[in-house]
């Protein structure tokens, strides 16, 4: 309370009382979906630079494109690109769950649980499926 | 006695004191069928030639989900991570110099891949 109270002379300088932030909670999943959520988004946003150079390097001909196709094929191009689907689809769909209660619906503990649950084992199947169609696109893995 | 109370009323209820919330939710709702659209795009690119690429990302259709997709993105990306700084980032000078790299970097990625886009469709 000194601290408080000797702050408050200084203005902006005012140590303020902090409420409890997430490591005083027990980990649950709506919560830790609503912070992949955020780290999802965080990730695409980057990730636009992918897309950016994917883009460019097939305007700019086909050296480029065979640089880029070079390194989307490799390792760890492919994993990027993984995590990236992955990613893009849990975003969605967490945004999908996010519109549906936007419009106050869901929120009952059996549905809130049962709308997040959906939403993870969607976003992996739906990219696991999306990569097995992408291979037999492909004719199999390089 | 005037109070800050003045300067918020008119803007509840979506008039425009909320105006990034709702614009969020409209580029949410624009992201599904164009992000299911780009997914398919990529997909069908999958192996193909770059002369193939070219053709494909330069029609018209392809183009126009292609320009949608990253304009609703950048719009859309540009909020939520201008969101994310003010969670976090409380000291002006970092808050200001975040925000605005949040917007040079939005601006520069969406505006190269609009530039590639045009320039696969209208060639040269």
């Amino acid at each position: 309370m000194a601290d408080l109270e000797a702050g408050t002379t200084t203005g902006m300088q005012r140590v303020r009382p902090l409420s409890p932030h997430l490591q005083i909670y027990k980990p649950m999943l709506t919560m830790m979906m609503s912070i992949v959520h955020r780290i999802t988004g965080a990730a695409l946003y980057f990730g636009m630079l992918l897309l950016a150079w994917w883009l460019l390097a097939a305007a700019a001909g086909p050296n480029a494109y065979a640089n880029v196709e070079w390194f989307m094929g490799s390792l760890i191009g492919q994993l990027v690109l993984f995590g990236y689907t992955w990613a893009l689809l849990h975003h969605m769909l967490g945004g999908i769950r996010h519109l549906i209660w936007d419009t106050i619906h869901g929120f009952e503990p059996a549905e809130r649980e049962l709308l997040t649950l959906s939403t993870l084992i969607g976003s992996i199947a739906l990219t696991l499926i999306l990569w097995v169609v992408g291979y037999l696109v492909m004719g199999g893995p390089r | 006695m005037r109070t800050p109370m003045r300067r918020v009323r008119g803007l509840g209820a979506a008039r425009s004191g909320t105006g990034q919330f709702w614009h969020q939710r409209v580029t949410s709702v624009a992201a599904i069928p164009l992000t299911i659209g780009l997914l398919l795009i990529i997909t069908s690119l999958l192996g193909r030639s770059h002369a193939a690429v070219v053709q494909i990302l330069g029609s018209p259709i392809v183009a126009i989900i292609m320009l949608l997709f990253i304009i609703n993105a950048a719009y859309h990306m540009w909020i939520g991570m201008q969101e994310i700084i003010l969670d976090y980032v409380h000291e002006d000078r970092w808050k200001l110099l975040s925000l605005m790299a949040n917007t040079f970097f939005v601006f520069a990625v969406s505006l190269a891949s609009v530039y590639a886009i045009l320039k696969l469709s209208f060639g040269v």
